[in-house]
């Protein structure tokens, strides 16, 4: 079995955006995966997504390998882009439209003004 | 074992001495807090550096399933 850092280059190179996180894109299991997932899946952004919580190699490696010491973690185009607080904070500025735009992600711009109209 | 505002505030304070720390504890459970740390040195450092910086501060007390605190909410600011 390649060891979890191997895995999660391939994850990461393998797919333009990428989310690790407790649970799945249809069934998270933490509040913060869950805001960053359903942000995604609002977004029409098309995703790959890591349960952490089935490979306890996977959960202590990704956090190894961004330096960064909780889950959800969003990579795009093979770069850590932040968790729940940088993803939300980046999703209310625009920077997460932006990121996107510049990096070919295909994402719903209506969706994500609604998303900003919500948050006032 | 959770922990308490206080805590956070000096492992931050630690690592950021002159920086504006403000701890709020969102669920009283010793569990869930939002922290906002202002601080000259993330000048000129994207978000993921700040916050990396903030985390390194706290020593390992969040990582892992036995970290002592299972939620913050981190805020970085460079001071106007």
């Amino acid at each position: 079995m390649t060891d979890a850092a191997t895995q999660i280059k391939e994850q990461i190179t393998g797919n333009d955006v990428v989310l690790y996180m407790k649970g799945t894109k249809s069934m998270p299991q933490c509040g913060f995966s869950s805001r960053v997932a359903g942000v995604l899946n609002y977004m029409q952004v098309e995703f790959a997504d890591v349960n952490v919580l089935e490979s306890d190699d996977i959960r202590q490696g990704i956090k190894d390998f961004s330096d960064w010491p909780t889950v959800p973690q969003l990579y795009v185009k093979g770069e850590f882009v932040g968790g729940c607080d940088i993803i939300t904070e980046m999703m209310l500025s625009g920077e997460l439209d932006t990121l996107f735009t510049d990096n070919g992600v295909v994402y719903d711009k209506d969706a994500a003004d609604k998303i900003r109209e919500a948050n006032g | 074992m959770p922990m308490q505002a206080k805590d956070i505030e000096d492992l931050i304070r630690d690592s950021f001495p002159d920086a504006a720390i403000t701890i709020t504890d969102l669920a009283g459970d010793g569990n869930h807090y939002a922290a906002e740390v202002v601080d000259a040195s993330f000048k000129g450092k994207n978000r993921v550096q700040q916050q990396r910086a903030v985390y390194a501060a706290l020593k390992g007390k969040m990582d892992g399933a036995h970290g002592e605190l299972h939620a913050l909410a981190l805020t970085t600011k460079v001071p106007e």
